[in-house]
């Protein structure tokens, strides 16, 4: 490829093959990859050298035809590039994997996963399943499910702390519950283009392009936020965080940059960020619909925010909410639109 | 008797494994597995009730709406909770448009590239078949992946995000939609039904909800070519996927998209006659799961794994609706609600490959303009969210449809905590194990007969005929 030796221009191997397995999980963040807006997702894929060499939902191999192609990947025959993980990986019960054993196999899900992890270029955590556990590991974990390196918000998880792939790097977490479709095709992409690193992970592995953003960043209930003038029951238009449980402002991820589903988010379609892109979110200690507060003050105060300047700030944007905010706040439509002024605007 | 171990099964959302006993080349015998348990019954007890709403969808990544509006509907039901005119449309028209997006998915993505395989070399529609289905390379998934994900921004005005949207409430929906979003919506169903009446139908969808007769399809599909669905039916009549996959022919339907007084669809049985049922009625057997307990009614319903229980070959359940198992899906739907190329179906041939593949397109055809109507049937301005609240002791009951069958949602509520949470999903009613009784579950049933074995992918049709959603059935 023109350039490929010069510094800062993209390399592009012929081909870097992709296996994607689904441990437990929903299949939800297949089905949200199949929402990319891409013109065509697989010509997409295969535009930048990204081979598909088996995805459950998409591919035509089944049964036998399946385990030749984890055979080829762990023979050599085949050089696997990225072995993309849907689902928690479940430990139990007592250790054995039993819980999820991979159909048509004695094998547990979690030995498939271990060895072709040890043989691929790169591991990626599609998920928050896949990545810290997830909703399968809320309550009381029965079937001690983990993620790739991580449980919860402790290194570790099924492949240990130490564990790095050929390519160098940790499993890459391309957290969400489900992910965004462009998280995974903008990871896949950057790592068949040889213009991916460790410096492109977060302290918890995830993409920084787009964990370095939080939710909070583009949501459209922002004027409500800034008077504090908030939501008291679903269909309000307020803010959601200081009673409806919203975590926008401390969770890290660009959904409300990056919309969904065309013009959508969680807060757009008025439901709280439960943070599904965060470790532990599965298990807030709280009623996911409530904002826990201590003497009437939210818990979890915006990220880098001093309480005091939060309690003082509040206080004073309350008292200074125009009455058009404070009262479509509790409102399901705009009962009051904004002035139309009369002259030009300054 | 051979015996033989089929598994993965591909474009079947999560793990199967069938077990099939061959003789002279057919299946005399079969056995469904699913090898995966995940436990969200017992994750749900002790929680609070409404944390159902965050939970549910996440039971599944491809019928997540279907269980946001059963476990919203056993909630509202626990609450005594009527949802608002608006809030029940707008949670119709969520609902509708993963239904339809779940049976284009299926037909495209999930059923139809088997046709493409090499051991159909030689039919006369193999090249045809291969260029447009194939898996991955076919012509058809550069055009209809970007008409789903089109018709699916549906659902980023309506819930925000799909999969695993919180929008969808007890009361209605967490958001109001404005005058101009109830036109964008119209817009979106216009488009999309501009999509399917071109490269699926090639004709009206209301021509289509129209064929009233297995004569009539006929008819229909040779006055002319009939895009993509007159391909099955080509392929369909060449393999007389009519005789493959013949169920056990009781058809049972919860009902869906509930209006001001009635059902949309109504609910029933259907096995010849229509009957009414009886949800009191439904009971899980366990002897073939690996799960200790007894038979019960889900709502006293208990889940506790038992991984080393000899009889058990399945994380799955076995519903029967008084003793007996029943098929459920849109066929069975289209069947109880009456339509009379569904009732013609099956009383010509039963369930089978060809008719639950035709029933499910079908419903796309009966779908779609209704959507639009829901749609203008919107008021902006008017309340999208009743309110209410939950006693501290409480039960309620939750019956939907999803698009591959029947979903109900028990919960019980104890001292304002759910004290038990049960679901039921349409896979769990048609790959059930065996019972006490050794009664065979539907697709234990359905592969008897079918031949199988190397270079043979009949076994295939038969399994994908029923769109398994196995994640669900191993909630």
């Amino acid at each position: 490829m023109n350039g490929a030796h010069e510094p800062g221009f993209f390399e592009m191997k012929s081909t870097f093959n992709l296996l994607w397995l689904q441990s437990a999980g929903c299949g939800g963040c297949s089905m949200s990859l199949l929402c990319s807006e891409a013109r065509d997702l697989t010509a997409a894929l295969e535009a930048v050298g990204i081979r598909i060499l088996w995805h459950p939902s998409l591919s035509e191999a089944n049964g036998d035809e399946v385990k030749r192609i984890f055979e080829q990947c762990l023979s050599g025959e085949v050089a696997l590039d990225a072995l993309c993980v849907e689902g928690a990986l479940l430990r139990g019960p007592r250790g054995t994997g039993r819980f999820h054993r991979h159909a048509g196999s004695d094998v547990a899900m979690i030995e498939w996963v271990k060895k072709l992890a040890h043989v691929s270029r790169h591991t990626l955590a599609v998920g928050s399943c896949a990545a810290w556990g997830g909703v399968a590991a809320a309550g009381e974990n029965v079937t001690d499910a983990c993620g790739l390196q991580f449980e919860g918000d402790q290194p570790g998880g099924l492949l240990g702390a130490a564990w790095r792939g050929h390519g160098g790097l940790p499993v890459i977490n391309i957290a969400g519950c489900p992910c965004h479709p462009d998280w995974i095709t903008e990871t896949l992409t950057a790592l068949a283009l040889g213009a991916f690193g460790q410096q492109d992970l977060d302290s918890f592995n995830r993409p920084r392009f787009f964990a370095d953003h939080l939710v909070h960043h583009g949501c459209t209930r922002n004027e409500y936020y800034e008077f504090k003038a908030s939501a008291h029951k679903p269909s309000d238009l307020g803010c959601l965080m200081e009673n409806m449980g919203c975590k926008g402002t401390q969770a890290h991820a660009d959904c409300n940059i990056r919309l969904w589903n065309g013009n959508g988010s969680c807060a757009r379609g008025g439901a709280p960020c439960v943070s599904c892109t965060e470790p532990g979110f599965e298990e807030p200690g709280h009623p996911f619909h409530e904002t826990p507060k201590l003497a009437g003050i939210p818990i979890g105060l915006p990220t880098d925010m001093p309480k005091a300047w939060f309690v003082a700030l509040a206080a004073l944007s309350k008292s200074a909410t125009p009455k058009r905010v404070r009262e479509n706040a509790v409102a399901d439509h705009q009962v009051v639109v904004p002035a139309v002024k009369k002259t030009g605007l300054k | 008797m051979t015996r033989i171990v089929v598994g993965p099964f591909n474009r079947v959302e999560g793990d199967l494994e069938v077990t099939l006993e061959m003789k002279d080349g057919v299946v005399a015998e079969a056995w469904a597995g699913s090898p995966l348990y995940r436990g969200f019954e017992q994750i749900l007890r002790g929680k609070h009730p409404m944390d159902a709403l965050m939970f549910a969808p996440r039971i599944c990544g491809i019928c997540s709406v279907s269980q946001s509006v059963a476990a919203a509907t056993a909630l509202a039901d626990a609450m005594g909770l009527a949802p608002a005119p608006n809030g029940r449309i707008t949670k119709n028209l969520a609902h509708a448009v993963e239904n339809v997006a779940d049976h284009f998915t299926h037909f495209y993505l999930f059923f139809m590239p088997d046709f493409a395989r090499a051991e159909y070399a030689g039919r006369a529609w193999h090249e045809r078949a291969t260029e447009r289905f194939r898996a991955v390379r076919g012509s058809a998934t550069g055009t209809i992946l970007p008409a789903r994900t089109a018709f699916l921004t549906a659902m980023g005005t309506l819930a925000g995000k799909w999969p695993h949207s919180l929008a969808i409430q007890p009361g209605g929906v967490a958001r109001a939609l404005e005058s101009s979003e109830r036109i964008r919506l119209f817009g979106l169903l216009r488009d999309f039904r501009r999509h399917v009446e071109t490269t699926l139908f090639n004709d009206e969808l209301e021509a289509v909800a129209a064929l009233d007769s297995v004569a009539a399809l006929s008819r229909w599909a040779g006055e002319k070519p009939r895009g993509d669905f007159g391909a099955f039916l080509g392929i369909a009549e060449d393999l007389q996927l009519e005789s493959l996959g013949r169920g056990l022919d009781r058809f049972m339907s919860y009902g869906n998209y509930p209006q001001a007084e009635s059902q949309f669809l109504r609910g029933g049985v259907w096995d010849g006659k229509l009957h009414a049922l009886d949800a009191q009625a439904i009971a899980e057997d366990i002897s073939h799961a690996w799960l200790e307990g007894e038979t019960r009614h889900p709502a006293q319903g208990v889940t506790r794994p038992q991984d080393e229980k000899a009889a058990g070959y399945t994380w799955c359940k076995a519903p029967r609706l008084a003793g007996q198992p029943m098929e459920t899906g849109a066929l069975a739907r289209q069947a109880v609600n009456g339509h009379p190329l569904a009732r013609d179906l099956v009383t010509n041939g039963g369930g089978n490959v060809k008719s639950r593949v035709v029933a499910r397109l079908l419903e796309i055809a009966v779908l779609l303009p209704e959507m639009e109507t829901w749609v203008q049937q919107l008021a902006p301005g008017e309340p999208f969210c009743t309110q209410g609240e939950m006693p501290r002791e409480a039960a309620g009951t939750g019956l939907v449809e999803a698009a591959r069958g029947s979903l109900g949602h028990w919960i019980s509520v104890e001292g304002g905590r759910i004290a038990n949470y049960q679901i039921v999903s349409p896979t769990t009613w048609n790959f059930s194990p065996r019972d006490g009784e050794g009664t065979p579950g539907p697709l234990e049933q359905a592969l008897v007969g079918t031949p199988a074995g190397e270079g043979n992918v009949a076994v295939q049709h038969v399994v994908r005929s029923f769109d398994p959603c196995m994640v669900c059935t191993v909630h």
